[in-house]
């Protein structure tokens, strides 16, 4: 029995084991490409701190803003991807009765920060295979008076079981520990972080959607009211209501129809990579960020725009240097060097992201991905990045106990502006 | 270095007492595990009994194979804090009104990572020693601590909350006729309690330890017979506001059991004292310790019983007095939901056969007023529920949890224990 063997004994069984394992396994496939897929009809419904509507309004009314910018109705639609935390008790199934829909494909998608680029790769198999033709992928939540809290009291029996008791920090307590351990492990300070909030405030001023309308400077971003120390108010994303929603079909048909489209080049995703690193200073995309950039055959340099996940710096950050634009813990000094907003040599969360576009539940997984397909399409308008054709999205989401465990990332092309 | 907590100031009675608000209270079973150890002061963890993996948070499987069987097993408390935060501000009423509040990440020499309570002795990144122990919810909260003690560690704000220290509290011993009453009465001054009650019962008769009792600074004697309700409501509305740990060991003993003895007059007066006189306690006193539980410094904290440790099986020499213990603990058991909300704690203190006239027919080891005293001010300052004092105590609730049937069998087989 295991259990009476010496401890060498036993690290032995496991390696035979492990050996076994890699033996045994799975042969390793090459991924099978996303060609013929299109994007289309990127659609926002602008955000609002407090909103007396349910999901339900919000997600309907990012649905038909998407169908009436492409010319289709609602029985055009074969199919259905939701992202939605505050739906309940409904899912994506009572939606199809609420909104009269009759999808042959259907998938609900509980990833937060990651349920964009999770939704458009699942929507983009099922177009390509055939079991949908026009799939309609929505996020929306809305936020009333008191229902953040409410919805933090049930996020996850971790949290509940082994976060919550301890200063229900809620996610600012949770990012603070990461931020104070990124902080001494490599150096950064809080103007290094500064330096994203400023550029994306700087963005934001351009987007007439974002919630956060007055500029930031790096001195008021450094005198804010302290959260969770060493997270100040500038660094968290403000709970707003909101939605968005783009559609996925084949490229045949957005010519057809003559919409404007992204395709997809590559998209990765992964969940609880590195759970033996004591406190999360990298995500799942170090693993699989190589075989993204081969799929979509460029390399960083070829990225015209970046779109991370933002629901607090230090994971913009995060992603900037897993993503490969920078090596592990140079993050600040590539901060240092760039300039993020829209007409600089970095652009950056292009939108205001969530820290100036505030945060509309598990639409904060979609901003980006929405943005980038209105990018590369030249549809941005105010904040348009000129000759932007090939863009990366980036998600993150879920803290289930002390870290993010789902990441991933998406390479979208388009014509360009 | 913690500031060591001072004498409170004169309540002002225009100035609003604080609620009893509680830390989050939901668990899952399997996290309710960690709850169970913290009852009694220990630290343990999960850990798979076919791979030996520590877990935390709590599992229903083996995050190492996957195995059903985990055991919470006292595991190593030391490690090291890697990351840390002042959470200040929160959307839980408990800890806004105590914000700022310490929290951080500790890696465990074995292995699990684990987000705690921070002491305020524990300086950035150092090595420190994780407590089990219970929060004012009732459950079992990990919080790290110095290495090595500190001055008035107890005094720290974030460990206070989790004690039941005496010091500058006031404490009523409801029957100064028991033997053990000047022990816990000078242990408790000892530990710093600035006010002793004393109740005594039929105050005409003499009083064998009284002069005992006079003799240590802070004890009043008060008139109090537990068996009479309005005795009991008098002393309460004198000084109910003022009792911040009720202290109940009243007891009424004689031997024997059922067919022992000819009637149940015995029986009656054992449950009229024992039992009965607890909730007599408890329905004059409880309504206000609720009321201030949070009550700064000098907040009501514990509802202390003296049990014998045969309210958990019978001992047939003494088995009328032994039902009477039993329905004691049932009745605890139920106060301890119905201070639930107010976070008031209920500690049982379990003791063998007392050193006293009683007593002498039972072999020894028994216990002493002295052990009875330190077990108790010990539990109070480790806020735990469940004291078990003395040899016979600790082996009968050891043999209780190996298998109460087989327990009560050799405990009625004849020769007792």
């Amino acid at each position: 029995m295991a259990r009476a063997m010496p401890r060498r004994a036993r690290r032995g069984v496991d390696e035979i084991t492990r050996c076994r394992w890699m033996w045994t396994g799975p042969v390793k496939r090459s991924r099978q490409s996303y060609d013929g897929v299109a994007l289309v009809a990127p659609a926002s419904v602008p955000y609002r701190r407090y909103s007396i509507e349910s999901a339900h309004w919000w997600i309907a009314q990012a649905l038909r803003t998407s169908l009436q910018s492409a010319g289709l109705q609602k029985a055009d639609l074969d199919g259905l991807c939701l992202a939605s935390f505050t739906l309940f008790p409904d899912t994506a199934v009572g939606l199809t009765q609420h909104l009269g829909l009759s999808p042959r494909w259907l998938d609900h998608i509980p990833m937060g920060g990651a349920a964009g680029i999770v939704a458009m790769r699942r929507a983009a198999r099922a177009v390509q295979a055939g079991d949908a033709d026009i799939v309609a992928c929505v996020a929306g939540d809305t936020n009333h008076i008191d229902s953040f809290r409410q919805l933090l009291s049930s996020f996850s029996r971790f949290a509940m079981d082994a976060a919550y008791p301890y200063g229900y920090g809620g996610p600012n307590a949770n990012f603070a520990l990461l931020t104070d351990r990124y902080m001494h492990e490599y150096g950064a300070t809080r103007e290094d972080f500064g330096r994203i909030a400023v550029s994306q405030r700087a963005n934001a001023l351009k987007n007439p959607r974002a919630i956060m309308k007055k500029p930031l400077s790096m001195q008021q971003y450094l005198d804010a009211r302290p959260i969770a120390d060493p997270i100040a108010l500038f660094d968290c994303v403000m709970p707003c209501a909101g939605a968005e929603a783009f559609l996925v079909m084949t490229v045949e048909e957005a010519e057809r129809r003559a919409l404007p489209y992204a395709t997809l080049a590559g998209a990765i995703e992964r969940h609880n990579a590195h759970a033996d690193d004591p406190v999360q200073l990298r995500g799942g995309w170090t693993i699989d960020a190589g075989e993204l950039y081969e799929m979509a055959g460029c390399t960083p340099q070829d990225i015209d725009l970046l779109q991370t996940y933002d629901d607090y710096p230090v994971i913009s950050l995060m992603q900037i240097e897993d993503l490969g634009f920078c090596a592990k813990g140079e993050g600040p000094q590539f901060l240092r060097s760039r300039d993020l907003t829209i007409s600089g040599d970095f652009p950056h969360n292009t939108s205001g992201g969530q820290l100036s576009g505030g945060q509309a539940g598990a639409a904060g997984g979609f901003i980006g991905l929405v943005e980038a397909i209105r990018q590369v399409t030249g549809r941005a308008e105010g904040t348009q990045v000129a000759g932007a054709r090939t863009a990366m999205v980036s998600g993150f989401g879920m803290i289930n106990y002390d870290r993010g465990l789902c990441t991933g990332a998406a390479i979208l092309k388009g014509a360009g502006p | 270095m913690t500031t060591p907590l001072t004498p409170p100031p004169r309540k002002n009675p225009e100035k609003r007492t604080v609620s009893p608000t509680l830390p989050p209270a939901m668990r899952s079973r399997a996290a309710m595990g960690m709850t169970a150890a913290a009852s009694e002061g220990r630290f343990a963890l999960q850990a798979c009994a076919e791979c030996g993996a520590p877990q935390y948070p709590a599992r229903d499987a083996c995050v190492g194979c996957l195995s059903p069987d985990l055991r919470w097993q006292d595991v190593s408390p030391n490690g090291k804090l890697l990351a840390e935060t002042t959470v200040r501000t929160s959307t839980n009423l408990y800890f806004r009104e105590r914000a700022p509040w310490r929290t951080g990440t500790v890696r465990l020499d074995v292995g699990p990572v684990i987000i705690c309570h921070i002491h305020g002795d524990v300086a950035p990144h150092a090595r420190v020693r994780l407590l089990n122990r219970l929060d004012r919810s009732g459950q079992g909260v990990l919080i790290a601590m110095p290495e090595h003690p500190t001055p008035d560690m107890q005094d720290d704000p974030e460990m206070r909350v989790l004690t039941s220290d005496p010091k500058l509290r006031r404490v009523l011993i409801a029957d100064g006729r028991n033997p053990n009453a000047p022990a816990i009465a000078a242990a408790l001054g000892r530990a710093g309690a600035t006010t002793i009650f004393v109740g005594e019962a039929e105050r005409w008769r003499p009083n064998p330890v009284q002069a005992a009792l006079l003799d240590l600074p802070g004890v009043s004697i008060l008139p109090l017979d537990v068996t009479d309700t309005a005795s009991v409501q008098e002393l309460a509305g004198e000084i109910g506001g003022k009792v911040d740990i009720l202290i109940n060991n009243a007891r009424f003993i004689r031997p024997g059991g059922v067919l022992s003895r000819g009637d149940t007059a015995f029986a009656a007066q054992e449950m009229e004292v024992n039992a009965l006189g607890l909730m007599r306690l408890a329905q004059a006193f409880g309504p206000g310790m609720c009321a201030r539980t949070a009550d700064g410094v000098n907040s009501a904290v514990a509802f202390v019983n003296v049990l014998s440790a045969h309210a958990l099986v019978s001992l047939p020499d003494y088995g009328s007095f032994a039902a009477s213990q039993a329905a004691a603990l049932s009745l605890s058991q139920c106060l301890r939901s119905e201070f639930r909300a107010s976070g008031l704690r209920v500690m049982n203190l379990f003791v063998g056969p007392t050193d006293d006239d009683w007593h002498q027919p039972l072999p020894p080891p028994k216990v002493t007023p002295k052990a009875i005293a330190a077990d108790l001010v010990r539990g109070l300052q480790d806020g735990l529920e469940d004291v078990f004092c003395g040899d016979v105590a600790k082996e009968l609730v050891e043999r209780f949890r190996a298998g109460p049937k087989v327990l009560e069998r050799e405990m009625t087989m004849g020769g007792g224990s």
